[in-house]
């Protein structure tokens, strides 16, 4: 890039963050420092990347100009920030998330869901359509985008992107096809039915006909809706000996099934939420082995948490699909890694405390998952379970690239969406140290490593 | 022995010891309740609600008997007379109850984990009715008793047989850790749609031929079938379900001389069981209920005395 060889040309930078460490390649190399012998070396630390450097990260516009090796830019910016110790990040997106605005305020809403997402790390957030009323109009998307620009505050003038994912189907009865034209007008970027699984495999075909026409994704909740549903616990080990009636696996795997075959017949996109089960990677593992044009997502709480967390009645585990058994821990850890899984999405669904401080069959199915996906995820990269390409897909190019929406990969020009983080810093999950209103999640109490330290949107500081 | 626990939820907080003491205990009250006199002032001055959200007969009123027998004062709530029905939830009315300060409270409820749901809010004792699927310590410990006496006390090489739905059975889930704690062999047999998943991490044998299965054991216990299942697509009929999974006197013939048959109750005539073998002499329906309140005045006593042993009596097992 000619601005890196020329600095000096670059008028006036907003921002430069400097010694970052930075473990993905350069796509910038400044080839013409001369300065390769005394670059600084990076702390590796646990990671097992050897890639690891340290970078300055020079923003203009809100647009990158340049990452390039620590002090071989010899520029000032009207902003300098020193992030020695910390990691580099580009700003996550989450493809899978539930706002509950408009109609369960309590719950969550746009402004507190975007909060949540600024401090975990995201830039843009795409969120389901089981509101009240349902997301199947045009008004609803728009209340939504504007409900989310009045939640950036003013001073700083920018805050994390919503992109509302439109009703498949009218109210999400599964009945008739929802005004898609409409809502991908307003401003949807993708459709789906998720919640609330399409029961008529007829109808279904012929959304995700109608959906292609207007070049929107099709995003399917794969359950089953007659083996079991929503049950909240897998049918196994723990639902057997605690006497709750149990989801099995192939209560997803059958319903992927039939999803890539009509992909696949229709010639058409699909993608897949939440994958829990061995099983349903098999069936996505051949289905993209024939070509079939499916993607598919799976969520923080899948690679980490099993079935044992419901053991003692636990709502706040109680979510759907169900935790599973560490064998679909470890099958859906290796197809994150080599793509068969292409996205990690959170699935935040908040509920407030009242309503899972039921009995287990009474609770609502749901983990709060903003606040936690960053230091869950990045444990994995930190450990040596998942690599640092895969997390880097899975959490930004892979969504950004499925369903249109900007990514930073810092190349020179994209937007300066980025992250710093303290990979040692410890933090206990709870009220005080969360930012969404709802604290529905197992995890809540214990410690977790890593945390964000700074956000940049637009490289202007969000937090 | 000193009683350590504050709840009785499941009959995996237990030990053998804690089991044997408790069925000890209970036959020594067993004993109080064949006197002409059958009151005694163990629990004077002390309460029990017994909250049963789902409905019960012969619990409810062993378990208010038991109470009554040992002086305590027992105060029945039922979900339709109860804030329950008008929308509150169980965690308030938890807490209503507790701010009632009772010694203890006695709950039924048809959701799984609703006991220790409830153990984990209050500060008094709570014994486990029955909570959905899960766990019946007390039918348990009455089952227990009745075949203890029937055995001397030795269930070693002992083979039970729990027969029916154990799916949705609570009952079967707290027998067969009980069984399988002091000593005996259990067996399963049901229907392939109304057992649970997972049996191979059970420690028992499943049958689906009933014949099979009743061969040679010393005890049949049969589960109440809940009518609707066959409407839950579980079962094609009654009839089909009596012929292949009723017990019969021509199963009991193939057991082990002298086997016995029990029953939880309600029992549904010439469904899970033959008429005739209810009413027969292998027949022990009627002991486990007396038994049931001799083990829930034990229970009432050891978890409501807990913290004052001095509250002893002559003769009761220290």
């Amino acid at each position: 890039m000619s601005e890196n060889n020329k600095p000096q040309q670059v008028k006036k930078l907003d921002l430069a963050v400097r010694s970052a460490l930075w473990l993905g390649p350069l796509k910038s190399q400044a080839k013409a420092s001369g300065k390769k012998g005394s670059q600084p070396k990076a702390q590796l630390g646990m990671l097992k990347n050897p890639k690891g450097q340290l970078v300055d990260v020079l923003v203009a516009k809100g647009r990158i100009v340049s990452v390039a090796p620590a002090g071989s830019l010899d520029v000032q910016a009207a902003k300098e920030v020193d992030a020695r110790g910390l990691i580099l990040l580009p700003s996550l997106t989450d493809a899978h998330t539930h706002l509950r605005e408009p109609g369960q305020e309590y719950k969550e809403d746009i402004a507190s869901g975007l909060l949540a997402a600024a401090f975990g790390g995201f830039s843009n957030l795409m969120c389901m359509a089981n509101t009240r009323p349902v997301n199947d109009t045009a008004s609803v998307t728009e209340f939504m985008l504007e409900q989310a620009r009045k939640s950036w505050p003013p001073a700083v003038g920018v805050g994390p992107r919503l992109y509302p994912i439109g009703a498949l189907t009218k109210g999400l009865k599964g009945q008739e096809l929802a005004s898609m034209a409409d809502l991908k007008d307003a401003g949807c970027v993708a459709v789906s039915n998720d919640g609330r699984p399409v029961e008529s495999t007829e109808l279904f075909r012929r959304a995700l006909e109608y959906a292609h026409d207007l070049g929107l994704v099709v995003i399917d909740h794969c359950e089953d809706p007659f083996l079991a549903p929503a049950a909240g616990v897998n049918e196994g080990v723990v639902s057997s000996r605690l006497g709750l009636a149990g989801q099995p696996d192939i209560a997803e795997a059958i319903q992927a099934s039939r999803d890539v075959l009509l992909a696949e017949y229709l010639n058409v996109p699909i993608h897949l939420a939440h994958i829990s089960c061995e099983k349903s990677v098999a069936v996505i593992r051949a289905a993209k082995a024939r070509g079939v044009d499916v993607t598919a997502e799976t969520c923080p709480h899948y690679l980490t948490l099993t079935e044992d967390e419901v053991a003692g009645y636990s709502a706040n585990a109680k979510v759907n699909p169900p935790l599973r058994p560490q064998a679909d821990v470890e099958a859906l850890l290796e197809a994150l890694a080599d793509g068969t899984i292409d996205m990690l999405a959170t699935d935040h669904a908040p509920h407030a405390a009242h309503e899972k401080e039921v009995e287990f069959d009474q609770a609502p199915c749901g983990i709060s998952g903003l606040d936690t996906a960053l230091a869950v995820t990045w444990e994995l990269v930190r450990t040596g379970r998942l690599p640092f390409d895969a997390f880097l897909r899975a959490w930004t190019t892979a969504p950004c690239r499925r369903f249109g929406l900007p990514v930073c990969t810092f190349a020179p020009g994209d937007p300066a969406d980025f992250l710093l983080f303290d990979q040692e810093a410890q933090w206990v999950v709870g009220p005080d140290t969360m930012q969404s209103k709802s604290k529905n999640t197992p995890l809540l109490g214990r410690v977790l490593r890593g945390r964000l330290k700074a956000h940049f949107l637009a490289g202007k500081s969000i937090v | 022995m000193q009683w350590k626990h504050k709840d009785l939820l499941d009959i995996s907080q237990l030990d053998a010891d804690e089991v044997r003491h408790i069925l000890a205990t209970a036959a020594y009250f067993r004993e109080i309740n064949s006197r002409p006199v059958k009151k005694v002032p163990t629990l004077k001055g002390r309460s029990v609600v017994l909250f049963f959200a789902e409905a019960s007969t012969r619990t409810k009123t062993s378990f208010d008997m038991a109470g009554k027998r040992l002086s305590a004062d027992t105060f029945a709530l039922a979900k339709s007379g109860s804030s329950l029905a008008k929308g509150e939830t169980l965690k308030d009315t938890a807490l209503t109850l507790q701010a009632m300060n009772p010694d203890g409270i006695v709950i039924r409820h048809g959701s799984s984990g609703a006991a220790q749901f409830l153990a984990e809010r209050l500060e008094c004792s709570v014994i486990n009715a029955g909570d959905g699927r899960h766990a019946h310590p007390t039918q348990a410990l009455l089952d227990a008793l009745t075949l203890s006496r029937h055995w001397n006390g030795d269930f070693a090489g002992k083979t039970v047989l729990i027969l029916g739905d154990i799916s949705h059975s609570r009952v079967a889930r707290s027998n067969v850790l009980l069984l399988t704690m002091l000593g005996a062999q259990v067996r399963l047999c049901g229907p392939r749609t109304l057992l649970p998943p997972r049996l191979d991490t059970w420690p028992v044998t499943v049958f689906s031929d009933l014949s099979k299965a009743a061969r040679d054991v010393d005890a049949v216990m049969c589960l109440r079938l809940q009518l609707e299942r066959q409407h839950a697509g579980l079962l094609p009929d009654l009839r089909e379900y009596a012929r292949t999974f009723g017990v019969s006197p021509r199963h009991l013939a193939q057991a082990a001389p002298g086997a016995c048959v029990l029953h939880p109750g309600p029992i549904n005539r010439g469904v899970e069981i033959d008429s005739a073998l209810a009413d027969s002499a292998e027949s022990l329906i009627l002991e486990q209920v007396e038994n049931g309140v001799a083990v829930r005045m034990a229970l009432l006593y050891l978890y409501l005395t807990r913290k004052s042993p001095d509250a002893a009596q002559p003769g009761i097992p220290a």
